[in-house]
């Protein structure tokens, strides 16, 4: 099945903005992370089609994945 | 050397320095700021009557070499929100306050006639000249024309055109390390400022230090303070991207407000977000870290050139972009960045001006999407005081008002700023409930709603959203206190290291034996003493809501309403 994969910030660097990924219905969304060669302990925000996720979600045909690192403002 | 409250009459063109009484002694920043406008300033009085006063404080930790200690505190009644006030800013002013030795300086009265005036601290008093060469100049020609006109390094604060006219949005600008600007931006303290007719203020300490009582645990205490800071991932994105990062992560929440508080995502937010920003900055050899004030650790600012790389704006936040591109759908970077550094010159709110605009936009005075007449209207329009100019100078509210709109995002007539209440909920509980209205800044719920940092509380649901603010707000109110920059608030909430560092630097600087508790019960002090002045001003929990759209029209994507019944809301106040 197909997701699309968002990145942002540093996690972007000699990555990607957006890919369409194929996954089996097994991969959780840390099997993701793993395979991007992101640290899990960089990782500050994973939000599934808008909503705050986590690292163990299964991701749906269609799903929108972002992956942000720590990072703040104001 | 004793710190010193400077006194200036401006009624009496008179000026005086005397002692700190005992009950401000332990006060700095903004626990000082609201504890003189609490005891002296009549909380009936017009904001721009000769009744209020402009009251200027460095933090408890301002003028030392601590990290990140270099915000100034301004307060007043406020003319924008009728509530007390305080906003802060960087710059040089607040650290050249201190080792000038003031603690305080009280502007009162209002001077007879039409002439203008200038004040000059110095560790003797403040002296006051008569001003005519810049009045009607932006603040970037007031910066210029005093480093030609003293030689020594000044501390300047300034207001431009609005604060000369006296809108509600105008802000009060402080000089950076660079010669740019920092803004003491909300609640129109620069009409205040030009309501008593002072077009700036200069400081030189001379000589003078500030003396810290136990100078080799200062330095112990800095040194871990300043480790949990640059430590904190935060800190290091926040130098890498600036305060702007924020754009994408608000966009995908849904919760960036986008055309006039009608969306939660904006389709052009890649082209304004941080990434963009830094890529662009980079391109057109601009800086990308900057630091608004020495010592700063942190370096969120940035210099930001144009294509020919010329410096066309620096200290570009993340509000002024959210505000001016998703609110006003412009998702060009360079007419933001030039609306930007208009705003700077003429001296006036990035984030009360472009809201405004953005309702003006739905009112029909210019199309949405339309950078470049923002820009116009900024230069021929609220810079020269036509009627339209004066409309949009005086806030989204004011501008509400002239057009019969009734999608107005303000609180106690603030705008509200870059996070949708609706999608992002313990933030709508810091609007509704800041004694200063909507103001992000007082009760920064978003870290925690959206950031994951300081815990995890889900944004789209009304569990956990009011003791969350009220936790950070009483927090807030006490690092506002120090001089200490907002941003150490990310590595305090996380590092357990950071905040019992921050407690031994002021123990330090002044021989004292704070605990956590103390600063607690500061933040809760500072808190009951600016609602105590708005309730004697007569707001009551009616004016702790938000605008009824809010509750009534579903935010896209997530298609959610804010739906705290009142006395939830009210229950903010328990403790």
């Amino acid at each position: 099945m197909q997701i699309t994969v968002k990145l942002f910030a540093f996690f972007r660097e000699n990555r990607f903005k957006v890919e369409e990924r194929e996954i089996d219905e097994a991969t959780t969304i840390g099997d993701i992370v793993d395979q991007l060669a992101i640290s899990r302990e960089e990782v500050g925000v994973l939000m599934l089609n808008s909503r705050h996720t986590d690292f163990a979600v299964r991701p749906a045909p269609g799903d929108i994945l972002a992956i942000f690192p720590v990072i703040g403002g104001g | 050397m004793a710190d010193k409250i400077y006194r200036v009459n401006m009624t009496t063109l008179t000026t005086s320095v005397e002692a700190v009484p005992a009950a401000w002694a332990g006060h700095g920043g903004r626990g000082l700021t609201s504890t003189i406008v609490a005891a002296e300033v009549e909380p009936t009085c017009h904001p721009l009557g000769a009744k209020n006063k402009l009251v200027i404080a460095p933090g408890l930790l301002s003028g030392t070499v601590a990290a990140n200690s270099g915000r100034l505190s301004i307060g007043a009644k406020s003319p924008l929100t009728g509530t007390i006030k305080e906003a802060n800013a960087g710059g040089t002013a607040a650290q050249l306050l201190a080792r000038a030795g003031c603690k305080a300086l009280i502007i009162e009265g209002l001077p007879k006639g039409d002439a203008w005036y200038s004040l000059a601290l110095t560790p003797e008093g403040v002296t006051i000249q008569e001003e005519s060469e810049l009045i009607g100049k932006g603040n970037f020609a007031v910066v210029e024309t005093l480093g030609k006109r003293f030689t020594e390094k000044l501390g300047v604060l300034t207001i431009g055109q609005a604060g000369e006219m006296r809108m509600r949005a105008a802000n009060i600008s402080i000089k950076d390390p660079d010669g740019g600007l920092r803004s003491c931006g909300r609640g129109g303290l620069g009409a205040v400022m030009g309501s008593k007719k002072i077009k700036f203020i200069t400081v030189n300490p001379k000589d003078g230090k500030v003396a810290i009582a136990n100078p080799e645990k200062f330095k112990e205490a800095n040194k871990a303070f300043s480790k949990a800071l640059v430590d904190h991932p935060v800190s290091q994105a926040l130098g890498q991207y600036g305060t702007n990062v924020l754009v994408n992560i608000i966009n995908e929440s849904g919760g960036l407000p986008t055309k006039n508080f009608t969306g939660g995502q904006f389709a052009g937010h890649e082209s304004i977000s941080g990434e963009t920003m830094h890529d662009t900055i980079s391109q057109r050899g601009g800086k990308v870290k900057h630091n608004c004030h020495a010592g700063c650790v942190i370096q969120c600012s940035q210099i930001y050139n144009d294509a020919g790389g010329k410096k066309l704006t620096s200290g570009f936040e993340y509000e002024s972009i959210w505000a001016m591109g998703a609110d006003c759908c412009v998702d060009n970077l360079d007419h933001i960045a030039l609306a930007d550094k208009l705003m700077d010159d003429i001296g006036i709110d990035t984030i009360e001006t472009s809201v405004a605009m953005g309702v003006a936009m739905e009112a029909g005075v210019l199309p949405f999407g339309d950078g470049l007449g923002i820009c116009r209207i900024l230069e021929e329009e609220v810079a020269k005081g036509t009627t339209l100019g004066r409309i949009i100078g005086n806030g989204a509210g004011s501008v509400g008002i002239a057009f019969g709109i009734t999608r107005v995002p303000v609180v106690k007539n603030q705008a509200i700023p870059a996070y949708d209440p609706r999608a992002i909920k313990g933030i709508g509980i810091t609007y509704a409930t800041s004694t200063q209205g909507a103001d992000h800044t007082m009760g920064y719920t978003i870290a925690t709603n959206i950031l994951s940092v300081g815990g995890k509380v889900d944004p789209l649901t009304n569990v956990g959203q009011v003791e969350l603010s009220r936790n950070l707000q009483i927090a807030t109110a006490a690092i506002d206190s120090t001089g200490m920059c907002l941003f150490i608030a990310f590595a305090a909430l996380d590092n357990a290291a950071c905040l019992p560092a921050l407690i031994d630097l002021i123990n330090a600087r002044y021989g004292l034996s704070l605990t956590g508790d103390d600063v607690v019960n500061l933040g809760k002090y500072i808190l009951k003493t600016e609602r105590a002045f708005n309730t004697a001003a007569g707001f009551t929990a009616a004016d702790d809501r938000l605008p009824e759209f809010f509750y009534t029209e579903p935010l896209p994507p997530h298609n959610v309403t804010f739906d705290f019944k009142g006395e939830e809301i009210d229950t903010f106040w328990n403790f």
